[in-house]
């Protein structure tokens, strides 16, 4: 069973109440705070728990900034050189060394044990039940594969595209990054999700879409001459919408594959490994 | 270490055999000079010129990223191939801020706050006569020098100079042009030549201390580069493994960091097999983290120098400031990992990074905290160099927060490679380290030089490049929040990145003004060379050794015996005592139980 991923668990009331504050608290909610100064809009079922996180960071950073920001200055303007300005002789105190060494150092402990529990469900934990799909960065693009009607890879069947992300809403989405080239990254600001694609590598990451819409993959990870141009879509359709689509995409892909398939035994286009088998040719081709 | 001062013989011979006599020629005294002093303002000049060099190149990045595509006539005759007909191409983008990173962490930073500062305050603030290897120091300078010809000479080769980054990523950095093999000869070079000052620093501070001069005695600087030259010794030669293992993964064939079945441009690489791309990032960041804290740990030294002889006090807590810096020394070995959340390192790791990470924040607190407590009920003073001291304090605390967004890794997930990063860098290396080497140029401008700094001058350089510095770069953090990534050359690509061109504008007109700002610097530098009041032996009334001898300091700094020292470095303000300040080298009084 996939787990719920709210943003608050009732079991932990004190972890629940700082990020209460931290929501109740942050710019969105106010909706106070010019567009950027806000996140991006979330799309993903976690990028709720993921902002509450930044905005619990921001809260508690932000009050350490100020006080520190502010002592600094009154201590400037009190302390400003005077005519007979007695100086107060110290080498320091150790009590406020421990103290000032304590604080912070609960507080640093708190953030981590608080983003352990996210990152886990993010990035460790792959829902079961999910929509399996295999995204291969090159050069200045994204290939998706899906794996057909028959749900598998590495058959005839399985629908390749090129920047094109279409999924469901409200289903989970397992996507196995890799790459031919070069190290690329998988960014799709709304729904916070960042997982670099590496040559040679398969990693999985998970999302899931929390409303219907167009948003667009960037890449994070510089990639060579073309990496602003690096974009790809994303639709997040409605169920029934994400089947006709497929549908679609098959009948295409049938109808592309006919006259190649006669030629060439092997579906083209799509990269069905990650990393394809090292072909004996050229010499390495230096390119830039 | 003990703490108990032993005087050691004053007049003990230096290991080293150099001629006691100044040397006279032209080539002996300014060129090839053993002098560390003068090796020490050959760094300046050095640092300061690729200072500019990176700073242009940061101002054709910032137009680009203001006006996208927009051409710039002039440049299309300087930069033909980059800029054709005035209009910038997405390679010479890269190569642009590749260059401008790898410029001024190398080229700038570094020799400016270690081999200038380092080599000029150093041994006159430990009461030695020069460096413990002086002909050795002359070699780290002469090696730095081809260092830096090489990587301009990158820019005009077939391919133009490295665009890969400054972290070099393979494999990427495997197969890019010719720029980035000149890139990673420049980097040996200038790793050769910054081990050879670790080296010589580490000698000079254990071996050359002037009599009394215990370790707790130390100037904070000298601690901070004692601290730095070990950091070095030890991170810079993993570097060094690195870059030849990718040098040979350029030119020879091998394959450490090409995985199997690579296909570049529809081209197999037919000797890419085996290798780890993630290689490449585990050995740069593990010496990529600890070079963060060599660039930082100077400008932190300074800072705690300059603060107590402003605030006419002694510094808060000596041995914690002296400890935190030993601990973010010992910690930042165990957080390289946080440059790696989002590559694929399994995800466990990620945690255990995190939590050294969240850590190693505390010592930068401990600083924070006890600069504060130097200030509090002080007699504070605001020359150039305190209000550039009190700067690093105050954007090393903005630095030292955002820093905390991104050691949270799902926080990460979302500003990793944003522009949230390049505001948290350039808070920690412009309003930290590049503040901490303006506070030291004003403060030690006089030893240098004899003469003073124009005050009103160096005030308006200062603020302005304060005020203009958060112009340019707190937007930054606001871009990322919006998703916009670093290292892109045209973010109106994107629909969600559209709206974010007006900031951009701002930031870099803000820009332009900080780098006229700089002008002034340059004026008030080389005019007061001339012109500049006589700075007498010690203008600020300061405690430490370089300021008990003339100004500029003779051949061998000290004219007769190397002086004893009977105290530690910041007995300012002490009570029953005449005046404000005690120079380490006054006998007389009981030595305060505190530091003796």
């Amino acid at each position: 069973m996939k787990k719920t991923f709210g943003a608050l668990s009732a079991a932990r009331p004190v972890r629940s109440a700082l990020f209460v504050l931290a929501a109740a608290l942050s710019p969105a909610a106010a909706g106070a705070w010019p567009t950027w100064m806000r996140l991006p809009e979330q799309v993903s079922t976690y990028a709720p728990r993921i902002d509450d996180m930044f905005h619990l960071i921001m809260w508690i950073t932000g009050v350490i900034f100020v006080l520190v920001e502010g002592v600094l200055l009154l201590f400037l303007w009190k302390y400003r050189s005077r005519p007979g300005r007695e100086v107060h002789y110290t080498h320091g105190n150790n009590r406020l060394e421990v103290i000032w060494t304590i604080i912070p150092a609960l507080i640093c402990v708190m953030l981590a044990l608080l983003s352990r529990r996210i990152w886990e469900d993010v990035k460790e934990h792959m829902p079961h039940d999910a929509l399996e799909i295999r995204v291969t960065g090159e050069q200045f693009a994204w290939n998706i594969l899906y794996p057909g009607p028959d749900g598998k890879f590495g058959t005839p069947d399985d629908i390749a595209t090129l920047n094109q992300l279409h999924f469901p809403v409200g289903k989970a989405v397992v996507a196995t990054l890799s790459s031919k080239d070069v190290i690329h990254s998988f960014f799709l600001p709304e729904f916070r999700v960042k997982q670099d694609a590496v040559p040679g590598m398969k990693t999985r990451i998970w999302f899931e879409a929390n409303k219907v819409g167009h948003w667009e993959i960037a890449c994070a990870e510089l990639c060579g001459l073309g990496h602003f141009r690096m974009k790809g879509f994303v639709t997040v359709d409605t169920p029934e919408e994400y089947q006709k689509w497929l549908a679609e995409q098959s009948a295409a892909q049938a109808a592309d594959n006919a006259p190649a398939a006669a030629a060439a035994p092997a579906p083209p286009a799509a990269a069905p490994e990650a990393a394809p088998a090292p072909a004996a040719a050229p010499e390495k081709g230096g390119t830039s | 270490m003990s703490t108990v001062a032993v005087p050691r013989e004053a007049h003990a011979p230096a290991p080293h055999a150099h001629a006691h006599a100044a040397p006279t020629s032209f080539w002996r005294k300014y060129i090839f000079s053993l002098d560390h002093k003068v090796i020490g303002k050959q760094y300046m000049f050095y640092a300061l010129f690729m200072l500019v060099i990176g700073g242009l190149l940061a101002t054709l990045v910032r137009y680009q990223l203001a006006w996208p595509g927009r051409p710039l006539p002039f440049m299309g005759k300087l930069a033909p191939e980059g800029m054709p007909g005035g209009q910038m191409l997405p390679e010479f983008y890269n190569s642009l801020f590749t260059m401008h990173a790898t410029i001024m962490i190398f080229f700038a930073v570094m020799p400016l706050l270690i081999g200038a500062f380092g080599n000029y305050v150093v041994p006159i603030q430990i009461g030695a006569r020069d460096m413990a290897f002086p002909k050795l120091n002359m070699a780290s300078f002469w090696t730095a020098v081809p260092g830096a010809v090489v990587i301009i000479w990158s820019f005009f080769v077939t391919g133009g100079a490295a665009a890969g980054g400054w972290t070099s990523y393979a494999p990427l950095s495997a197969v890019q042009p010719r720029g980035q093999t000149l890139w990673l000869i420049a980097l040996l070079i200038l790793g050769l030549s910054s081990l050879l000052t670790a080296v010589n620093f580490i000698t000079t501070i254990i071996n050359m201390r002037a009599p009394g001069l215990s370790f707790f005695r130390l100037p904070l600087t000298v601690w901070a580069l004692f601290i730095t030259a070990v950091l070095l010794l030890l991170a810079l030669p993993v570097l060094s493994a690195a870059m030849i293992m990718l040098l040979f993964d350029r030119t020879l064939g091998t394959t450490f960091f090409l995985p199997t079945g690579l296909i570049v441009s529809g081209q197999p690489l037919t000797n890419a097999g085996g290798g780890q791309p993630l290689l490449w990032q585990h050995l740069f960041w593990f010496f990529g983290h600890p070079e963060v804290y060599i660039m930082i740990l100077p400008a932190m030294g300074i800072t705690s120098e300059i603060l107590p002889v402003f605030s006419r006090k002694p510094v808060f807590g000596y041995r914690a400031m002296a400890y935190s810096m030993m601990g973010i020394a010992g910690l930042g070995w165990i957080v390289w990992g946080h440059h790696m959340f989002q590559s694929g390192m399994n995800p466990i790791l990620g945690t255990t990074f995190m939590i050294s990470t969240m850590v190693i924040a505390v010592p930068s607190a401990i600083k924070t905290f006890n600069w504060l407590g130097t200030l509090w009920g002080g007699n504070i003073h605001f020359a150039t160099p305190m209000l550039n001291a009190l700067s690093f304090v105050s954007m090393f605390v903005i630095g030292g927060l955002s820093g905390v967004f991104m050691a949270s890794t799902p926080v990460d997930i979302f500003i990793h490679d944003t522009y949230f990063i390049v505001g948290h860098i350039h808070y920690v290396l412009f309003g930290g380290s590049l503040f901490g080497a303006f506070a030291g140029l004003y403060y030690w401008y006089p030893k240098m030089f004899g003469r003073m700094m124009s005050e009103r001058w160096g005030k308006i350089h200062w603020a302005i490049t304060f005020v203009t510095f958060n112009l340019v770069f707190f937007p930054m953090h606001f871009l990322g929040m919006r998703g916009m990534p670093r290292r892109i050359y045209d973010y109106t690509q994107y629909t969600h990145l559209k709206g974010l061109q007006p900031m951009n504008q701002f930031m870099t007109i803000s820009l332009f003004v900080l780098g006229l700002g700089q002008l002034i610097l340059v004026a008030n530098f080389f005019l007061s060379m001339r012109r500049g009041r006589p700075a007498g032996n010690n203008p600020w009334h300061a405690n430490t050794l370089e300021w008990q001898t003339t100004s500029p300091p003779p051949h061998e700094n000290f004219t007769g015996r190397i002086p004893t020292v009977y105290r530690g470095p910041y007995e300012y303000s002490v009570p029953g005592h005449g005046s404000d300040y005690w120079p380490q080298s006054e006998p007389g009084g009981p030595a305060p139980a505190h530091h003796g």
